[in-house]
């Protein structure tokens, strides 16, 4: 009889099989993953929070701490609320408006046409387009003179010349045009979600609520969109967290202005510690979105675990 | 409740014809089946019925109205489908509550309501749980409650039981049945089960491309099939088809083809079967074999009882009188059509 296996003879080395340990081959496979996390994101983190309590500058690059010195100083400027208030605007404004536009975007998508494979190609566009010169064209299109969106409504008839909107000069529709173009870049990534959730709604569920006696409106708001929510609250993480770190369409497209009112948390941190070189007081505008954050990542996912089906 | 009556229905997908001219009359409190294999078109007929599809052309009328241009919300009709169509974020009391909250009835009604459907369904203690928490056969007993609880115009049901076991089919069978009977509900039941159709049917249409090949009781589509496609595809195993001298086809069920002695009438015909394999099933054995002189497709199949057939009587390889009583053989045309007289 053949012998297709000699079975182990003598004793070796007990590292010899150290890797057919469940425990120890799972620690070496996670181990990259962690030492990254660690090092890219927990030390910086933590870095930030021992600026946030020290009197660094880069004038003066001392590590002296000063306790909650420089919270107390944020907070008693009142410039501080502004920019806090304009980042939820921004925040919420832009994802609402993705969010909706997202929504018509998957439902005008989701049935079959000619050419579909290229819009929902198309479509992704947005999001691909680097964040500056997508920022730089937008402003041409607000721009106070030359704006395409103006002359639209001038040539129109809609407006006159005189009553022409100056996009980027008026404090509300700055805002309107940062919210407006975070969600241009947004949507497209809302679709992919709705579309996502919608297809994996089974069409018997669907087909039930019809004969059920559902219209459109009560199948999407009390049959799809409740199945969906899941999935969207992920997508509505991600965009919320990204948004409201976000300073690089207001640095491009206002600058924080005018006079302040497109100044964003990201925005604000990033100019009073890297700009004018008060770490200290930049870290501590910038902790400001940990809490935040935490609070609506924490609620989020609660509340996809509740909903869970 | 009300009969449903349809006239020539035809449905075309890209031109295809799913569903090819079908009319057919269910009166009011009848249990109808639609029998036809997978893609025969009989589910696309239960859409074009409730109106999730529109019918190319054709009349469909319920309680006697025309309802062709009425959409599924105002036609009344209940529809169970194959894997039920649950709402998964709703309870099964919201589930069940859902069709009469479309109608806007009130909550007290509705609060009733659920309470009697579910109460005739049994599930009364399930009215918290989610459908992730039930088990098959609950799920499907919600799926009936939500579709009973505004007293439809007629049951649809889609292969109901094709996602339960084959024990719990067997029961829920019986209580689907039981339950349209003391409800007398117009039901039309679609599967391509035929035991399913034959145990539950008052009456069965046998579909196959899109058309009705035969309407007709459990008892008629068995003994008399109208044509070739409706004798082999009713029944298990099928009726044996086998060429005749004079053109046209012979068939008979394999449980009349039996050995020549134990058939007592002298008004048999009488043939040489050569056995190939036998299968014991415990109440029947099944003979697989070929009959001298005559041509078949399929080996011919003859089913014995075990009690008056002994094991050893009939063995692979040997050849043995057999016969088939002259009032079980069934004939056929050359076209496949059924002839009531040679």
């Amino acid at each position: 009889m053949a012998v297709i296996a000699e079975p182990v003879a003598k004793p070796v080395s007990r590292f010899h099989f150290i890797f057919d340990r469940r425990g120890v081959f799972e620690a070496v496979l996670v181990a990259p993953a962690i030492l990254y996390v660690l090092l890219l994101v927990g030390l910086p983190l933590l870095l930030a929070i021992y600026y946030s309590l020290s009197a660094y500058t880069i004038y003066n690059p001392t590590w002296k701490f000063v306790g909650l010195a420089n919270f107390e100083q944020i907070l008693q400027d009142p410039t501080f609320f502004d920019t806090l208030r304009n980042t939820f605007v921004f925040t919420f404004g832009s994802q609402l408006l993705g969010l909706v536009l997202g929504k018509f975007g998957a439902f005008l998508l989701l049935r079959p046409f000619r050419g579909r494979k290229i819009v929902r190609a198309l479509i992704i566009l947005p999001f691909a387009v680097p964040v500056a010169l997508a920022t730089i064209a937008w402003q041409w299109m607000f721009d106070s003179l030359y704006s395409v969106i103006n002359w639209t409504l001038i040539a129109s008839g809609i407006l006159t010349r005189e009553q022409a909107p100056n996009w980027l000069g008026n404090p509300h529709l700055a805002m309107l045009c940062i919210v407006i173009i975070n969600a241009w870049r947004f949507f497209p990534f809302a679709i992919v979600i709705f579309l996502a959730g919608i297809t994996a709604v089974p069409q018997d569920v669907i087909d039930a609520a019809t004969v059920d006696g559902a219209g459109f409106w009560r199948r999407n708001y009390q049959i799809i969109l409740p199945m969906i929510l899941p999935i969207m609250a992920i997508g509505l993480i991600f965009g919320i967290v990204f948004t409201f770190t976000d300073l690089s369409i207001v640095f491009l497209l206002t600058m924080g202005g005018p006079g302040g009112a497109t100044s964003v948390l990201g925005f604000a941190g990033f100019q009073t510690g890297i700009v004018s070189g008060d770490v200290a007081h930049g870290a501590a505008i910038s902790l400001f979105m940990l809490p935040v954050l935490l609070v609506v990542v924490v609620f989020m996912l609660r509340f996809i675990r509740r909903r869970e089906i | 409740m009300a009969a449903v009556l349809t006239r020539n229905i035809v449905k075309t997908f890209a031109d295809v014809a799913a569903v090819n001219g079908i009319s057919l009359n269910v009166p009011d409190g009848e249990f109808m089946v639609l029998l036809g294999p997978s893609g025969c078109g009989k589910t696309t007929f239960l859409r074009i019925i409730c109106g999730l599809e529109q019918q190319t052309s054709g009349d469909l009328l319920i309680g006697g109205n025309v309802v062709n241009d009425i959409p599924p919300r105002a036609r009344g009709v209940a529809m169970m489908f194959q894997s039920y169509g649950l709402y998964p974020h709703y309870t099964v009391r919201n589930n069940i509550a859902f069709p009469l909250r479309t109608q806007r009835v009130s909550r007290d009604e509705i609060k009733k309501k659920v309470e009697w459907a579910s109460q005739l369904l049994g599930i009364d203690h399930l009215l918290d749980r989610r459908p992730r928490q039930l088990s098959g056969g609950e799920r499907q007993r919600v799926a009936l409650a939500r579709a009973l609880v505004r007293e439809p115009t007629a049951l649809l049901l889609d292969e109901p039981l094709s996602n339960l076991d084959a024990k719990l089919r067997t029961s829920a069978r019986q209580e689907i049945k039981n339950f349209q009977q003391r409800v007398h509900l117009t039901t039309i039941h679609v599967t391509h089960d035929q035991v399913e159709a034959m145990g539950m049917g008052d009456r069965i249409a046998v579909i196959d491309h899109g058309r009705v090949r035969q309407v007709g009781t459990p008892t008629e589509i068995y003994q008399n099939p109208a044509d070739l496609f409706v004798a082999t595809f009713v029944g298990a195993p099928p009726m044996n088809i086998v060429t005749r001298n004079g053109g046209g086809y012979l068939g008979f069920r394999p449980e009349n083809l039996l050995p020549r002695r134990m058939i007592e009438d002298d008004a048999a015909t009488e043939f040489s079967f050569r056995v190939d394999r036998s299968e014991y099933l415990g109440s029947e054995r099944i003979v697989y074999g070929v009959i001298d002189g005559y041509e078949s497709k399929q080996p011919i199949t003859a089913k014995l009882p075990p009690a008056h057939v002994a094991e050893d009587s009939i063995r692979p390889g040997e050849w043995h009188e057999f016969a088939v009583k002259n009032s079980a053989l069934r004939h056929f045309d050359s076209s496949g059509r059924h002839r009531t007289r040679n």
